[in-house]
């Protein structure tokens, strides 16, 4: 192997980009857009990281990813130890790798990233994730002996899954319960396959049931088992049931046919593969509109290119800078040819006599004084609606907690929103209860929701030992 | 996996399966539903538990065959499997506890309303059903019915029974008794025709709605109806509703989007049965 190279060289080398699909191939197919580094891509770029000892990249990162440890393996050419190293830190980085919003976490606390670019952190971390699970005789998960704890994991997405992994390695018996008929929550139902293939999803989820935890879809709880229910027959509970409940524009016409929540038209494909000719239906858009401007737009309106839209729109009510989808999403979408409507706000969905979806009423806005959250809140401009043709609607403006689940327990302590209220360890004020992820926080990020399962599990094994 | 134990024709395209399903048989109660998906590939679709039996750990759909999903499942035999079904979903029915209800049902809508009745007549409510079908074929749940109580029986042809439509007896029966609630289950415009009858009556009226549904848990928002000028998920909020504040307009119209891609999707699942493709 060659020496490495000086500090002084490293420092030229420029970020290397990622291989990727051609924008004219994949707007017509599901396969995933970005294609990997491979092991010199991945070297080099690794080289570029200078091992900051006081590494200000780890503290961007939620789950604290012992990010130069990982890369220096990497530089070094020691696969094994890099894949180590992170699988040590986080449980799912072939998820993480390509979904985090790096560019607002590990990546812009990189010192590189002051002059120049920062070192493709995110990147690197899907290169050493896929190059663990092909390998073949993988060391199985080790697990301490049984504890004879039982614990319920409530939701198999990633607060779900990353707490399970982290309970049975400590020797609890773990069963999750899953209300659709596949686990992996958002990650199967809402990301699509061109984006995060569901065999990563797949494999972590095989993983896990050779380590011994248990999974059982098609139970909803609050139907099928209620909470009280489950306190009584287990000694700890964890909640992981996401933020599932579709927020419409409430403007009228909003039940027209043709008219999806971005959860509705996202599972049709992704879930019940409406994309491979599967029994299940989606209306295929000529022309679709999706609103929003976060990832489960951008999902959205790339979803409705590979369908075969011939014009696919992202109408946003603010500006572009202000979209708080990741940066490689929006750049993925433009190259595929996605049109933007920026600072346009929907007053109603329009429609033919047979009450098909025929347009999109919409009034411009501009940016007035900065609100509560710091940006500059839109104003509508008086006079300004136009109609904005399309035959099918997309609304990805959010999504807020799904009362099915809390409403069974009363007494549970919840916030305003109807999220659950926990303490700095992730329990509920039931003792015995925990919570985690977008059911906690509202719609947040994968990374923020294994975050929350991780403390979650270690509370809950803390929890186990004093009772 | 849910073994299939008994099949029973009940009417021409109407099929009664009982499946293996302990834990949902356990919990449901009357208006509650399940969602099926047969196999890999396969749509999930929305039944109502007609009936359960706990000691062998086992529920009732009843299913008429209406385009592809429901036509592979009337044709499962015993021993086969349902791969996955979810449940039981939704609310359970608002049952009185004493007076007397009129238990409506249309086609394949009796089979949903029976569980109802049994409710009601669990309660000590006296029950009046009222089930209708073209020709006496098709008249299914009728002995069933009989054991909660009286039972007029409608054809559209006269062939058995009251000749005609269930909302005359239903008119002529709100006019002779002091009826406390009307529940039917049926076809839309028989749902909206009895709402109609009994609103000037101003007799409390439900109806269950049978919108299109994908998860059944509230996160799709598939199933939204409009009750009293309001966006509902029938699927958590439902799926019986107040009669009379229901937009049927929308219900039908919402009911119709798929249908030429259905109307495809049959034609190419009959083909492939006729030149034995079919799985
Ligand atoms: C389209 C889309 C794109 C996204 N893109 C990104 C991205 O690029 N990067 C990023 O970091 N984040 C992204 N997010 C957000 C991220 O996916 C979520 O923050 C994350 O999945 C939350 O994880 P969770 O485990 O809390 O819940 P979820 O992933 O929502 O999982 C919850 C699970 O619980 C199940 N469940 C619900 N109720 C019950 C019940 N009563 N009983 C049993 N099970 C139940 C659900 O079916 C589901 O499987 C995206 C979200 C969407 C919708
Ligand atoms: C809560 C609930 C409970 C139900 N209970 C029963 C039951 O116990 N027995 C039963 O046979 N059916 C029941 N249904 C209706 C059943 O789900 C549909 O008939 C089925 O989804 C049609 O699927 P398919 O592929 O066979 O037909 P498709 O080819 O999808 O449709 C055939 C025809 O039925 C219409 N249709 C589609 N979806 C529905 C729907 N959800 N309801 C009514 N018509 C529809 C279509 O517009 C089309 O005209 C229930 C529906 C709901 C929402
Ligand atoms: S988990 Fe996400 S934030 Fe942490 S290092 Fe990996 S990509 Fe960066
Ligand atoms: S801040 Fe950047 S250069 Fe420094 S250790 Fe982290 S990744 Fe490497
Ligand atoms: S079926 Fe999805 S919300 Fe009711």
């Amino acid at each position: 192997m060659n020496p490495r190279p000086s500090l002084k060289e490293r420092i030229k080398i420029e970020r290397q980009s990622m291989p990727e699909q051609a924008a004219s191939d994949r707007q017509r197919n599901f396969k995933e857009v970005n294609l990997g580094f491979d092991e010199r891509l991945a070297m080099l770029e690794a080289q570029r990281c200078i091992q900051c000892k006081e590494a200000k990249c780890i503290a961007g990162c939620p789950v604290l990813v012992d990010i130069p440890r990982f890369i220096n393996f990497v530089a070094e050419g020691n696969l094994a130890a890099a894949a180590h190293s992170l699988l040590g830190d986080n449980a799912l980085p072939a998820v993480t790798g390509r979904v985090c919003p790096q560019e607002t976490q590990c990546e812009i606390e990189c010192v590189r990233g002051r002059k120049g670019a920062p070192v493709a952190i995110g990147y690197l971390e899907r290169f050493v994730a896929d190059w663990a699970y092909q390998q073949p005789n993988q060391a199985p998960m080790e697990t301490a002996p049984p504890t004879g704890r039982k614990v319920i994991v409530v939701g198999s997405g990633p607060a779900g899954l990353t707490a399970a992994g982290e309970l049975v390695r400590r020797g609890h018996d773990v069963t999750i319960y899953e209300a659709l008929h596949k686990p992996g929550g958002v990650l199967v139902y809402g990301i699509p396959e061109f984006r995060l293939p569901k065999k990563i999803v797949h494999d972590e989820v095989e993983r896990l049931k050779q380590a011994g935890v248990k999974i059982e879809c098609n139970v909803v709880v609050g139907k099928t088992y209620t909470l009280p229910e489950l306190r009584e027959h287990f000694d700890a509970v964890f909640i992981a049931n996401g933020a599932g409940l579709p927020v419409f524009m409430n403007v009228p016409g909003e039940n027209l046919k043709g008219v999806y929540s971005a959860n509705e038209y996202l599972t049709r494909v992704n879930l019940m593969e409406a994309f491979a000719q599967s029994d299940t239906p989606v209306l295929i858009g000529k022309r679709v509109a999706v609103l929003g401007g976060g990832n489960v737009a951008m999902d959205a309106a790339r979803t409705a290119k590979r369908l075969g839209a011939e014009k696919s729109m992202i109408v946003y009510r603010r500006g572009k800078a202000e979209m708080p989808a990741r940066l490689e999403e929006i750049h993925h979408a433009e190259q595929e040819g996605i049109e933007f409507e920026f600072l346009v706000a929907p007053v109603e969905v329009v429609g033919t006599p047979q009450r098909w979806v025929s347009g999109l009423k919409c009034i411009r806005m501009e940016l007035g004084e900065p609100d509560a959250s710091g940006r500059r809140r839109p104003v509508p401009i008086k006079g300004s609606e136009f109609v904005i043709e399309c035959d099918v609607v997309v609304v990805a403006i959010g999504s807020r907690a799904n009362p099915l689940l809390t409403s069974t327990c009363p007494e549970l302590k919840l916030n305003k929103w109807g999220f659950i209220e926990v303490d700095d360890q992730g329990m509920s004020n039931l003792p015995g209860i925990f919570a985690g992820g977008d059911i906690v926080r509202g719609a947040a990020t994968v990374i923020l929701a294994m975050g929350d399962g991780k403390r979650a599990a270690h509370a809950i094994d803390d929890y186990l030992k004093t009772k | 996996m849910h073994k299939i134990l008994r099949q029973t024709q009940l009417s021409p395209n109407v099929i009664r399966l009982d499946v293996e399903a302990s834990r949902i048989a356990r919990t449901r109660q009357p208006g509650q539903f399940v969602i099926v998906r047969k196999g890999e590939g396969s749509e999930r679709i929305p039944l109502t538990i007609a009936d359960a039996r706990t000691d062998e750990g086992s529920i009732s759909l009843v299913i008429q065959a209406a385009g592809k999903s429901t036509r592979e499942l009337v044709a499962l035999q015993p021993g086969q499997f349902i791969q996955d079904m979810v449940g039981p979903l939704g609310r359970a029915t608002e049952l009185i506890a004493q007076g007397c209800a009129l238990c409506v049902g249309g086609g394949v809508g009796t089979a949903v309303v029976y569980p109802i009745a049994q409710g009601l007549h669990r309660n000590g409510v006296q029950v009046i059903s009222v089930i209708g079908g073209r020709s006496k074929p098709w008249v299914i749940f009728e002995p069933e019915l009989r054991r909660l109580g009286e039972v007029v029986v409608c054809t559209d042809d006269g062939s058995y029974g009251r000749h005609g439509f269930v909302t005359d007896a239903v008119k002529d029966l709100l006019s002779q008794r002091k009826i406390d609630v009307v529940y039917v289950v049926g076809p839309v415009p028989m749902m909206r025709a009895m709402a109609e009858l009994t609103r000037p009556l101003k007799v409390h009226t439900i109806v269950s709605l049978n919108p299109i549904m994908v998860d059944g848990t509230g996160m799709c928002g598939g199933c939204r109806v409009s009750v009293g000028n309001e966006t509902k998920f029938a699927c958590v909020d439902g799926p019986e509703f107040d009669g009379h504040l229901v937009d049927f307009d929308l219900l039908s119209d919402r009911l119709s989007t798929y249908r030429q891609i259905e109307q495809q999707v049959n034609a190419r699942h009959e083909e492939a049965c006729k030149i034995g493709l079919n799985r």
